[in-house]
């Protein structure tokens, strides 16, 4: 018989521990599936963020190294500075770049470093428990927004791609989703366009997700999906929102 | 690379600078601010002719983390910062010492607290020697107190660090870092080192290596951090230096370190002119401290003065380390200028009773 569908070599075989419903494991998938792609296991190294992706070494079947909360895409540029020729991304929740990390974020960026960040914005801080995200929608409830987010108290979602697109030294930037399977091919496109940035030398690529995290949202699976489509997207629309095509210098 | 035994006439911060590239660093990263900018000036313009890496990071967070990535290469990488510098990183530095990480930290150091000033002062010897940030861990801590050792000891510390798999810092001060002395510029043999097979290259031809400092397992931060335990006591059997002058038959030794050993030895010859039989005992490695050699002296020796340029710190490590017969006497000033031979002089003849 014939394998029409399999686990990507780059990922370990064991069971996520994500919750059911949470769609990181999914993203994990793409990015595994975009460094089979390119065959460069074994040139790539991860760098895992404070969140619930911080146990992507348990996952990947690659080098990683874990950074402190906020500070992968820093440590990130210390690993692709000392090894020009090696793939090197992070993959970071939106309390670890969004908020304690937006600097290294922004100005890794603004350097041009040639190297991916994958960016999971489910609007809610999952490790800790539900507290309020800086992607948290206005009128969400979390754990430390109990009567739903308030701009005049805490002011308004940050849209961390459409930030990132403005900055000169970024080379693609997207924000993609996998809610349903068109979102989930784009999604996938968009990875792979990510990585092929990185290694065509052209510059720095970040690739947004969307991610349902039904477990802090109080959602089931799939009204946790629904919510992406009819709350999120609205909010975070999905696209490409910069692609250089060389490595072009103002 | 000059390795001829010529002298020349360089800044402290500069022979740090000069030591980094001697030992093969090639990364920098770092944030400015005085009294160390030399260091990153020099390196902004020597690192890159080299093949090396040089950033100015938008902040010591970011430095140290550009650090923490590099060194997980396995490659030689160094910061340099002052003391709020010095601060900002010590998350970072407790992440190095947690995932066992080798890095040259280069601290500068000014007088605080807070934005404090720019003057010269040995206020950080807590911060620099207890840890600095969360957690139980240590880093090696080494005191030049002239310009050639601030050369020398920068070699070391890249060797130390990699021995150890462990971050390794300079405790300067601002007086350190701005004069000029003569140095030779010719880097001491390196220490045999072991292999850095746990680096992060990428998995070619091998399993994947992690690096992390998250153990949540039962059982499992325990055991890592007795491991650590066991590399610091490790480190006190093995890497302990210090200088000793007129200890042998000394009645009253002087304790100082840095900047401050360089007045005591001052007063070692004014007392010496006078006919006090007055020793200096100056620790090299801050950690590990040099307790064994300070307690055998002070089987013999009952009168410790020790000198610091803050209000009481290092004598703290003193008292723990001296015979409890010994007395131990303290001279401090907080920063803002080192005090004179004659005045720390003075503090010696009253000790002397």
């Amino acid at each position: 018989m014939e394998f029409v569908f399999k686990r990507p070599e780059s990922l370990i075989d064991v069971p996520f521990h994500f919750c059911p419903g949470c769609h990181h494991g999914i993203a994990h998938r793409l990015v595994a599936e975009a460094i089979d792609y390119f065959k460069i296991r074994e040139k790539t190294i991860g760098v895992a963020s404070v969140g619930c992706s911080v146990f992507m070494y348990d996952y990947f079947d690659i080098d990683v190294l874990e950074a402190p909360h906020g500070r992968a895409s820093a440590v990130a540029s210390g690993v692709k500075r000392a090894l020009k020729d090696r793939i090197v991304f992070t993959y970071q929740g939106d309390g670890d770049l969004g908020a304690i990390g937006i600097a290294e974020g922004i100005h890794t960026a603004n350097r041009g470093e040639p190297i991916t960040l994958i960016f999971a914005n489910n609007g809610i801080y999952g490790m800790t428990g539900g507290q309020m995200a800086p992607t948290t929608l206005l009128g969400q409830k979390t754990t430390t927004s109990p009567y739903g987010r308030d701009f005049t108290y805490d002011g308004y979602p940050i849209r961390m791609a459409e930030m990132m697109a403005t900055l000169e030294g970024s080379a693609f930037v997207a924000r993609v989703a996998v809610n349903n399977p068109a979102n989930l091919m784009k999604a996938k496109k968009a990875v792979r366009k990510a990585f092929q940035m990185q290694i065509e030398g052209i510059g720095f690529s970040f690739v947004e997700f969307l991610l349902a995290c039904p477990t802090n949202w109080g959602l089931s699976p799939l009204e946790a999906n629904r919510r992406v489509e009819e709350e999120m997207i609205p909010y975070f629309p999905l696209g490409i929102f910069k692609e250089r095509k060389m490595a072009d210098y103002l | 690379m000059d390795q001829s035994a010529e002298k020349i006439l360089v800044k402290g911060n500069e022979a740090i600078a000069m030591a980094a590239i001697d030992s093969n660093c090639l990364l920098y990263f770092g944030y400015p601010i005085t009294p160390q900018n030399d260091i990153p000036e020099y390196l902004s313009k020597h690192l890159p002719p080299l093949g090396g890496e040089f950033i100015q990071a938008e902040s010591e967070i970011a430095s140290i983390n550009l650090l923490l990535g590099a060194s997980a290469t396995g490659k030689r990488a160094m910061t340099s910062s002052s003391s709020p510098g010095i601060s900002l990183m010590q998350e970072g530095i407790s992440y190095m010492a947690g995932s066992e990480l080798p890095a040259v930290i280069v601290n500068i150091s000014r007088s605080g607290p807070g934005l404090g000033g720019i003057s010269p002062s040995q206020g950080d010897y807590f911060q620099a020697t207890r840890g600095g940030g969360h957690g139980d861990y240590r880093v090696i801590v080494l005191a030049p107190s002239t310009v050639q050792e601030m050369y020398d000891l920068t070699c070391l510390a890249f060797d130390l660090a990699d021995k150890y798999r462990n971050p390794a810092m300079i405790l300067g001060d601002a007086l350190l870092g701005q004069m000029k002395e003569p140095l030779i510029r010719k880097k001491p043999p390196s220490l045999p080192l072991p292999p850095k097979d746990w680096a992060l290259t990428g998995a070619k031809g091998r399993k994947p290596n992690r690096i992390k400092s998250l153990y949540l397992q039962e059982g499992e931060l325990t055991e890592h951090n007795w491991k650590l335990y066991q590399k610091y006591e490790r480190m006190k059997k093995e890497e302990v230096r210090f200088e000793c002058v007129g200890c042998e038959e000394a009645d009253l030794v002087i304790v100082a370190f840095g900047s401050m050993a360089r007045v005591a030895k001052t007063v070692v010859e004014l007392a010496r002119e006078e006919g006090m039989k007055v020793g200096l005992f100056r620790p090299i490695t801050l950690f590990p401290y040099p307790e064994k050699p300070l307690y055998e002296l002070s089987r013999r020796v009952k009168r410790f003065l020790t000198v610091e340029l803050n209000t009481g710190q290092m004598v703290e490590d003193v008292k723990l380390s001296v015979d409890r017969e010994a007395e131990v006497y303290f001279y401090g000033k907080p920063p803002g200028a080192l005090p004179t031979p004659e005045e720390v002089f003075e503090e010696v003849k009253k000790s002397m009773g």
